[in-house]
């Protein structure tokens, strides 16, 4: 496998591949490194992952695994696990006339397995954990990693524990409940939450998937570009919109991209080199300490008290918020806020022009884009995707009284009288 | 004043295996200078050479983020505790 050791992100110290996050020297993030080799036949490598597993395992080559995929698994059946991951890449023509742009794809996350892009990351940690010998798993949660971790504990039989804020979403709460974690509401905001679990993380021997094995658990979000490439038929996209909370999947959508470039594995329209994708990041304005330092000009993030219905972002103080910034300037992109009010009409746009519901967070990113598109910000030939994380279902306060219906007797009577009025 | 300091375990190597210790202090700058005239080397783990904090630490008073409060200056009362995390995690 190509997988190497783990380094510091600011200070390049390296690390052997074991359940770290933190630079010891200068408390620096660690990631995970690789050795490629240069692949000599890429239309080779091209079908070997053409003909992998209809999941992200497709792309176990690049996931920091030392012992490969953790079983035989497709689509709908698998040995092991939950297989994540080859969720569609929808065309969304009639959300691109709406907007004035030529042409707009949904990568739709939400039709994972616990219906959010989570369990791509969730899959990779616990992987990893497995390998390293944890029996427990855990995680501080806005609400669709608590969905994924309770889902992949009871898939593979693994203890877990997950944290949330005691405020969350009904929905939310439900559906990690169900799954026979040992579910902990928690009296604060997600960043309490996230101190809690970094401090229990020293005194338990749990993998914590999003603290002490979240240099692997940040790799799953890389599929999420290998897909997009794959299914454009291996180019890039001009640009992508995406939500950011932690600004880890922003990020590491972007190394995906640009791992795969670097491989000599992406073509381009044009025949000459494919340029990686401008990113623009999503936030919503009750949360938004990256978009702020990004219009003040700032190169790190004043941490906030978050006040959204976009709750599966509400990380007042993100942990690459620098590195979000950086790759935002660095790819000529952007990131913006958007209103409460904004959000629910996100939300709508992207249900009444694509058929699919999203949750706040895909109301961010959808009233991102219209936003954007407004400013003239987006070249009308640009290739845009906007990439859905999450499920309407899970955030179903959102949309309620946004619509109106009628309520008749069971006669064409009173339905022609209905219908009468409400034409 | 007596406060206590915990100490995160990428730390703890530099402060003789301590997980908390106690340090006198009215701030949390006078806090982290009695910790570093303890253990010299966390200096240089958590700060820049010009005494501010490195952009991936975080420190708590109470449970509060101190940048919500007034950073290094943050009064701290007597039996406080102050937390230094990692801030990488999460997301």
């Amino acid at each position: 496998m190509a997988v190497s050791h783990l380094e510091c992100k600011e200070c390049k110290a390296e690390y052997p591949l074991e359940a770290l996050y933190v630079c010891d020297r200068c408390f620096g993030p660690l990631q995970v490194a690789y050795q490629h080799e240069h692949p000599e036949d890429i239309g080779e490598l091209r079908r070997r992952i053409q003909g992998g597993p209809q999941n992200i395992w497709r792309y176990a080559d690049f996931l920091p695994l030392a012992g490969g995929p953790p079983g035989p698994s497709g689509r709908l059946a698998s040995r092991v696990g939950l297989p994540a991951g080859c969720t569609p890449l929808i065309r969304a023509d009639r959300l691109a006339a709406h907007l004035g742009l030529r042409e707009v794809w949904v990568k739709n996350d939400a039709a994972n397995p616990t219906h959010s892009f989570k369990d791509r990351v969730v899959s990779v940690a616990v992987a990893r954990a497995r390998e390293l010998g944890f029996e427990t798993i855990a995680c501080a949660s806005t609400g669709n990693l608590a969905n994924s971790v309770a889902a992949h504990g009871a898939a593979l039989g693994l203890e877990s524990y997950v944290f949330i804020p005691a405020d969350l979403e009904e929905q939310k709460v439900l559906a990690t409940g169900v799954y026979g974690t040992r579910l902990v509401g928690v009296n604060g905001n997600y960043d309490d939450v996230n101190r809690l679990c970094t401090e229990l993380c020293a005194e338990r021997e749990w993998a914590f998937v999003n603290i002490n094995l979240r240099p692997y658990y940040a790799e799953g979000s890389k599929t999420l570009a290998f897909e997009i490439a794959e299914q454009l038929g291996w180019e890039l996209p001009d640009r992508c919109v995406v939500p950011i909370a932690s600004g880890s999947l922003f990020t590491k959508i972007a190394q995906g991209f640009a791992e795969w470039r670097e491989l000599g594995l992406l073509d381009s329209a044009s025949g000459s080199a494919p340029q990686l994708p401008r990113m623009s990041g999503a936030q919503a304005q009750g949360c938004s300490p990256v978009a702020s330092a990004f219009a003040a000009g700032d190169d790190v993030c004043r941490p906030v008290k978050p006040d959204t219905i976009a709750k599966s972002l509400a990380i007042g103080n993100p942990a690459d918020g620098p590195y979000a910034l950086e790759l935002a300037r660095r790819s000529g992109g952007s990131v913006d806020a958007v209103s409460d009010e904004e959000i629910r009409a996100g939300i709508s746009l992207l249900a009444r022009t694509t058929g699919i519901f999203t949750e706040t967070a895909g109301g961010v990113t959808t009233a991102v884009l219209a936003k954007l598109a407004e400013r003239g910000e987006i070249d009308p030939d640009e290739r845009v995707v906007l990439v859905i994380t999450g499920e309407g279902l899970k955030t179903l306060d959102a949309v309620r009284g946004t619509f109106e219906s009628i309520e008749i007797e069971p006669t064409v009577a009173s339905f022609d009288a209905a219908a009468a009025i409400a034409a | 004043m007596a406060v206590v300091v915990k100490i995160p375990t990428q730390l703890r190597a530099a402060a003789e295996g301590q997980a908390e210790t106690e340090v006198e202090g009215a701030t949390v700058q006078e806090v982290l200078d009695g910790l570093f005239a303890r253990f010299e080397e966390l200096r240089t783990r958590i700060a820049d050479e010009d005494g501010s904090l490195r952009r991936f630490v975080n420190i708590y008073v109470a449970g509060e983020d101190i940048r919500f409060l007034d950073g290094l200056a943050t009064p701290v009362g007597d039996g406080a505790e102050v937390t230094i995390l990692p801030a990488v995690a999460g997301g």
